[in-house]
């Protein structure tokens, strides 16, 4: 169970945070389709920072409990330069859909090419392989938090040491932090108020004095920051800290849970942990022992001569997909997406 | 004369695009040639050479400098891997042209890929005659693609969702769905073992495309009969969507779709066969690219979609949509392709360089509205200085 909730967290996490940086464009008034492109932008970032600290030894890093304070420090640096450098890049979304009033949906799919591309590009001539991988070392679970560091015994074990405190990055609990802070920005501040007027009418909201522009780059900056991070947070907890110009489809999930969870921070946390369930099991199914009594349940289905043929691999990676595109199928008709999404703001049309 | 002069306007933007395309592309590659110590300005001048003339590379010479003239090969490789890009292309702007942008075309060319490949392989070729099966695996993809289209199609037409994301969706359900599905199947490649993970060619049971002579006239390429059929298709398309009633709903729907329900027209009918015709054109695309004998497909692909299904959109965008655009921009994207193995094959950087250059077009053609007005207004201005200026003359006449 302790891992079952552990590893169900790690992948919702990226889910939750880059579905709320779809939010953040949204409510702004500019539809972001560009996430995944964002994230693999931000995950190309973050591994790089990661290898080029390594490669000149600014971090002395030893996988050792004594270092930790140091190496947590370091994970949060690179988590903000891989936020740094989306929003950078989603200034080119903001630029054609806000001041050159572009069709969003292309210029959203462009960026989607071009950030692989450009990572591709760089990681060829960097790495003279598809792959960037970290430099010394070889897995990122060096930047796993343990129970050892918190002083608890190696002896202890209890639901909340093994489900929380153990084997778990402290990534999942910044992006937790994270989530909860700018949902109460977005919903209980001036500003909040401000950047969703601009997303459902923004003639309105400029007669008020509301500067729409400005706000809708807040929307989109904001976005590819947090688009960013969660890239780079996926490929530290769930792809060994290697970037190679893919998130799995990660941000066009991301996408899927924003509307499943209509908007709404809440919503769309639980979204997040329903999908972060179905790609959790997608990837550890074979190992996973739901009730904690040595019975691998799902192993043994996937090897059953009946059940085997529909319950196995296959079956747990598509689930996902099948399951956001039935959800999208039975909840748009309660979708309420922001009102003037999508349609570039002209100040004359009142 | 003003819809020559709106088409002229349109050539230009694409033409400009193409150009800033090109131009970024080179000065990505000289930033990066100048920051790397093994490439220096030489080695970072040959890339920018081959961004601009790679179809014309016929490799390096003795001296070790590039060399160029006329490559058989290269165009021969260009028009076979510009079969499948213009009907994508086709797919992605028959779909814009009826208001829904169809990003799925991904996952429409993994379908016909799935359905072709299976009729191709499964029908012996020792009782039907190879023909036949050619022609049963090539109506088998246009169907499974066109199937595949339909999906998002009804999902939007009958339960209001976003075509875009129900295609993202679909896309990925279909990577999954074909893995799977080979995964099943006896066609995985065992006797070749120096290759894992692939199908077996279609040769493997004696079918494939007819070269019609092409491979004479480019000799050492892969070029075959695909092009041609890729070709009348694009007429044909062009004909249905402006010479046709039926053509005229679809764009009707796609233009106002209330306004084309008052009118008679059965609106949700219309947006499913849009989206099933351009899912067919998709799926013919992976037919053709798989029917020709010496391509191979990878079939473990749940973690990764089909480029050609997303370089259409370039291709379509880049065209206007318009289908006989379609074949030109085809076949310069698919000289992007070329001049990216050239480039991977001779300097030290990578085909990614031409994905750079597509993507920085489809960004671009996102606001070549803004283009085509501002050159509007430039040709306004003219008009109305000529105008001014006319009457001037007579006076003096």
């Amino acid at each position: 169970m302790s891992f079952l909730i552990r590893e169900t967290l790690t992948y919702a996490v990226p889910l939750m945070i880059v579905a709320l940086a779809g939010v953040f464009a949204e409510r702004s008034g500019v539809i972001n389709l560009a996430l995944e492109g964002i994230m693999v932008f931000g995950a190309f970032i973050g591994c790089l920072f990661v290898r080029v600290m390594q490669q000149n030894e600014v971090f002395v890093l030893l996988p050792k409990s004594a270092n930790w304070p140091q190496m947590q420090g370091f994970i949060l640096l690179t988590m903000l330069v891989a936020a740094l450098l989306g929003a950078l890049f989603s200034l080119l979304l903001a630029f054609a859909a806000i001041n050159l009033k572009a069709d969003q949906t292309i210029s959203g799919t462009a960026l989607n090419m071009l950030s692989p591309a450009i990572v591709l590009f760089l990681i060829r001539l960097i790495a003279q392989q598809n792959e960037l991988t970290l430099f010394k070392g070889d897995a990122a679970s060096w930047f796993m938090l343990k129970k050892s560091m918190f002083g608890i015994p190696k002896t202890t074990s209890n639901f909340f040491v093994d489900t929380f405190l153990n084997k778990v990055y402290i990534t999942t609990y910044v992006c937790l932090i994270l989530f909860v802070v700018l949902s109460v920005l977005m919903y209980k501040t001036r500003f909040g108020l401000r950047l969703r007027s601009c997303g459902e009418n923004p003639q309105a909201a400029a007669s008020l004095g509301i500067n729409v522009v400005k706000m809708r780059y807040a929307g989109v900056v904001i976005s590819g920051a947090l688009a960013g991070m969660g890239g780079f947070v996926y490929s530290l907890t769930t792809a060994n800290c290697v970037a190679n110009g893919d998130v799995a489809g990660f941000g066009f999930l991301a996408l899927a849970v924003m509307i499943f969870g209509n908007w709404k921070p809440l919503n769309i946390a639980g979204a997040a942990l329903l999908f972060g369930l179905f790609k959790c099991t997608a990837a550890a199914y074979s190992t996973l022992d739901i009730n904690g009594d040595g019975v691998f349940l799902l192993a043994q289905l996937s090897k059953d001569p009946v059940w085997g043929k529909l319950l196995n691999a296959n079956f747990y990676r598509l689930l996902p997909y099948l399951i956001s595109l039935l959800v999208l199928a039975f909840t748009s008709k309660k979708s309420r997406a922001p009102k003037a999404e999508g349609v570039p703001y002209d100040a004359g049309k009142r | 004369m003003k819809q020559n002069k709106q088409a002229f306007n349109g050539v230009l933007a694409t033409i400009l695009s193409i150009l800033i395309g090109l131009f970024v592309g080179a000065l990505l590659t000289l930033i990066t040639g100048l920051c790397s110590p093994n490439i220096g300005l030489s080695g970072a001048l040959d890339g920018i050479r081959l961004i601009f003339l790679g179809l014309l590379s016929t490799g390096r010479n003795a001296m070790g400098a590039l060399s160029f003239g006329f490559n058989p090969a290269s165009i021969g490789n260009m028009l076979f891997r510009a079969t499948p890009l213009i009907l994508t292309g086709l797919s992605v702007a028959l779909a814009y042209k009826t208001g829904l942008f169809n990003i799925g075309a991904a996952g429409q060319y993994l379908a016909g890929t799935c359905a072709t490949l299976f009729v191709a392989l499964e029908i012996p070729s020792s009782v039907v005659p190879p023909a036949v099966i050619w022609v049963l695996a090539f109506a088998a993809g246009i169907l499974a693609g066109a199937l595949w289209g339909a999906l998002p199609g009804m999902l939007k037409a009958f339960l209001n969702i976003n075509e875009v994301l129900a295609c993202i969706m679909t896309n990925w359900i279909a990577a999954n769905l074909v893995t799977w599905i080979f995964d099943l199947s006896n066609l995985k490649n065992v006797t070749e073992g120096t290759k894992t993970g692939y199908i077996y060619k279609t040769t493997f049971n004696n079918v494939a495309t007819p070269k019609l002579g092409l491979d004479k006239i480019f000799p050492g390429s892969q070029v075959n009969g695909g092009i041609l059929i890729a070709i009348v298709i694009a007429v044909l398309v062009y004909l249905m969507m402006s010479k046709t009633t039926f053509g005229y709903e679809l764009k009707a729907c796609g233009s106002n779709r209330f306004a084309a329900k008052y009118a008679g027209i059965k609106d949700k009918r219309s947006i499913v066969l849009s989206m099933a015709l351009a899912g067919a054109l998709s799926g013919a695309a992976a037919s053709l690219y798989y029917l020709s004998g010496n391509t191979e497909f990878f079939w473990s692909t749940y973690q990764s979609l089909p480029a050609a299904g997303f370089n259409g959109i370039a291709v379509a965008l880049l065209a206007s949509c318009h289908p006989i655009a379609v074949v030109f921009t085809g076949l310069f994207m698919s000289t992007l392709n070329i001049i990216g193995l050239q480039i991977t094959n001779l300097t030290a950087y990578n085909e990614y360089i031409t994905d750079v250059i597509i993507a920085v077009i489809v960004y671009l053609s996102a606001f070549s509205l803004l283009f085509r007005n501002l050159l509007a207004k430039a040709g306004k201005k003219r008009e109305t200085a000529d105008a001014n200026a006319e009457p001037a003359r007579k006076e003096v006449a």
